[in-house]
């Protein structure tokens, strides 16, 4: 899987808020195919990460690529023009709408002036079926009449509904059930076996481990090692997290230290 | 929609495939209501214990086919301006000056008309004033963020004054343009009653058919000849009912036919309901109002959204307006103030709209209207009477009124409390 090239690399982002410096030489890749976790204790910078790849912050210095192509993000419409989509935790659903309704809005199907209906429903279902959701009855039930899971695999499903090329999941199981869990990361192996590069952000190791194929670990705004997930495990991810380094791998002593500091 | 994707395992989708008979679609509509999600049945409920009651207690007045002509002139300004709130209720705000803005566009309307514009250019005029008022509103609600509470309720004593000073601080300012007084004072001839019947039934007819036809399982045929049978019966016996002279009989004058009033309530709530569920705009009105985040985060202008609420129910208030100035065939001081406001937000709440955003339809308007065109219709005509034998109140007081009014209107913001719980659970 080394072969690859990465769909999207990110290469010396440096992004401070005034004074505080939290991102320091931040070279992060997404590749085709395969699913990143992204690991770190909080503040670790994760989240500043993320919303430095979809255009939410914009970075100091340091350069973005895609699909081998040097590009700008400037705002969240470049970063959905290439096809990176995100599943904010809180999903960011209407609940008074049915499930077409929330996977379209927005970006309505129309004939003429007048919401296409039967095509969206129609691509809805195909959508929900190649993703293999088994459990929901009808697409036209509302969101409100949803479980936990069963939202996040709508939301998920409104990201990869618009052949988007990279999405990124913050902790979408953190307030899951078992099943749920289950369910929500098997859809989540799916988008990668799809060819999609998926990102999920994760304090869950169990499950970091069970459906990442690559591992991300920051500590202290720097990325202190990416480890393919069959080569590592439980406690080398935690010493990372905690200590920024591991054995031979991770951040030099001196600059763990530095950035302990 | 019946067999989905090639791909679709079989139990997916099930609602969406199964074919549905009259026995399962009344399964799954009990099961609905069951949810907590009760649509119009309230309101409907009410309409229909009302009429029993003041049938009951005066089926000689009441239930006259005079009676029931008033009645439809009676609700009519009250149901257009419960629409124009309905839009900012969609989106979880409130419109208190809507009473007046409907006020304001009477008195325009008025004065222009006695300044002999011809009425295509007052109608044209009123619209722009309407939208001026609802742009002013919706400036200061979506572009500066005051809420909607304190906006409209300085427009409720600004609009008011422009009222006032409209109609010179005491005035009143007499309509004798026909087509304007015929809105709320005239009938429609015989002829014209049952094509408009025959018209109606055959919309609606369509509308049924074809998404029975495009997906025959989920929208059965017997469920949609059932829904067409009973609008048919409906509305042919409403106009048989009305094609009836309702003059006294010492009157040299009849009075016959459908008042115009109704077609052109029908009208408004057709225009309006495509608006809010056919079209993009529509939708995202519905998704401002359930969500505000997910919705700018979809990508959709917020901000322009809650402008163009406002406008659309300034100028729909604006033509409540017209309903009010035919009725009282001028423009007073008082037009659109009183209790107006208080109950158009009424007959929507009561008809199942919520004060939070996000849910209601515009029928809502309608049926929430009637209930309360039926309590002040019914009661002056109970008059003194004494219910269970308990004592006797003279129910034609406007104090009782008025405590019916809010008893009722306290009743379905209950309803629709305990729905919520009940779907939220």
């Amino acid at each position: 899987m080394s072969d690859t090239k990465p769909i999207l690399q990110l290469a010396g982002i440096n992004k401070s808020f005034g004074a505080v410096h939290v991102l320091h030489d931040v070279d992060f890749a997404v590749y085709p195919g395969e699913v990143t976790a992204l690991v770190g204790d909080n503040g670790a910078g994760k989240s500043t990460l993320v919303k430095c790849v979809t255009g939410i912050y914009g970075v100091d210095t340091g350069s973005f690529s895609f699909d081998s192509q040097p590009v700008t993000i400037h705002g969240p419409k470049d970063a959905a023009a290439l096809g990176i989509e995100v599943v904010y935790q809180d999903l960011a659903l209407c609940d008074n709408l049915d499930i077409v309704q929330n996977l379209f809005l927005g970006r309505e199907r129309k004939k003429g002036f007048l919401l296409d209906e039967p095509t969206m429903e129609q691509l809805a279902r195909e959508t929900l079926a190649s993703l293999s959701v088994r459990t929901v009855k009808s697409v036209r039930q509302a969101v409100s009449s949803l479980s936990g899971g069963q939202r996040q695999t709508v939301a998920i499903a409104k990201a990869v509904l618009w052949n988007s090329k990279v999405v990124l999941l913050d902790e979408p199981t953190a307030a899951l059930g078992v099943a749920q869990t289950k369910e929500v990361l098997s859809l989540v192996r799916n988008l990668a076996d799809k060819g999609l590069g998926v990102v999920i952000i994760s304090h869950n190791m169990n499950e970091v481990l069970e459906v990442s194929d690559r591992v991300a670990v920051m500590y202290l705004g720097r990325m202190a090692a990416e480890v393919r997930a069959k080569d590592t495990n439980r406690e080398q991810l935690v010493q990372l997290i905690t200590s920024g380094r591991s054995g031979s791998i991770g951040l030099q002593p001196a600059t763990a230290r530095e950035a302990g500091e | 929609m019946s067999t989905g994707s090639q791909s679709t395992a079989a139990s997916d989708f099930s609602l969406d495939s199964e074919r549905h008979t009259l026995a399962t679609t009344w399964r799954n509509y009990i099961a609905k209501l069951r949810s907590g999600d009760l649509g119009p049945i309230p309101a409907m409920l009410g309409i229909g214990v009302l009429t029993i009651a003041f049938g009951l207690a005066r089926s000689d007045t009441f239930l006259s086919v005079r009676n029931f002509g008033n009645l439809l002139q009676q609700a009519a300004p009250i149901i257009v301006i419960s629409m124009a709130v309905s839009f900012v209720l969609l989106l979880g705000e409130i419109d208190l000056g809507a009473g007046f803005t409907a006020g304001v566009v009477a008195a325009v309307l008025a004065t222009r008309l006695q300044a002999n514009w011809s009425l295509p250019a007052t109608i044209a005029f009123t619209a722009v004033v309407g939208a001026a008022m609802g742009l002013w509103t919706g400036f200061f609600v979506a572009k500066v963020g005051v809420p909607s509470f304190v906006v409209t309720l300085a427009n409720f004593l600004s609009f008011q004054g422009i009222v006032l000073l409209i109609t010179t601080e005491g005035g009143s300012v007499g309509i004798e343009n026909k087509p304007v007084i015929a809105i709320e004072n005239s009938n429609m001839g015989v002829g014209l009653s049952w094509g408009f019947a025959v018209v109606a039934v055959a919309f609606f007819g369509w509308s049924v058919l074809r998404k029975s036809l495009r997906s025959p399982a989920t929208n059965p045929i017997q469920v949609a000849a059932l829904k067409i049978g009973a609008v048919a019966v409906g509305a042919f016996g409403f106009v048989g009912m009305l094609s009836r002279n309702r003059a006294f009989s010492t009157s040299p004058k009849k009075i016959i036919g459908v008042p115009y009033a109704a077609p052109l309530v029908l009208i408004i709530l057709l225009g309006t309901t495509f608006a809010l569920t056919r079209t993009a705009w529509g939708r995202h009105l519905y998704a401002v109002g359930g969500n505000q985040e997910a919705a700018r985060r979809a990508g959709i202008n917020v901000t322009r959204i809650r402008m163009s609420a406002f406008i659309v129910c300034a100028m729909l208030a604006g033509t409540g307006g017209y309903f009010l100035a035919s009725q009282l065939g001028s423009a007073n001081p008082q037009i659109g103030g009183g209790d107006t406001l208080l109950l158009a937000v009424g007959a929507a709440v009561i008809g199942g709209t919520s004060l939070f955003g996000g849910k209601g339809r515009l029928l809502n308007a309608l049926l929430g209207g009637f209930v309360l065109a039926i309590i002040n219709n019914g009661l002056p005509l109970v008059g003194k009477a004494s219910p269970f034998g308990i004592t006797e109140i003279d129910f034609s007081k406007s104090g009782v009124k008025f405590i019916v009014n809010g008893l009722v209107l306290l009743l379905a913001g209950s309803v629709d409390a305990l729905s919520r719980k009940r779907s939220a659970a």
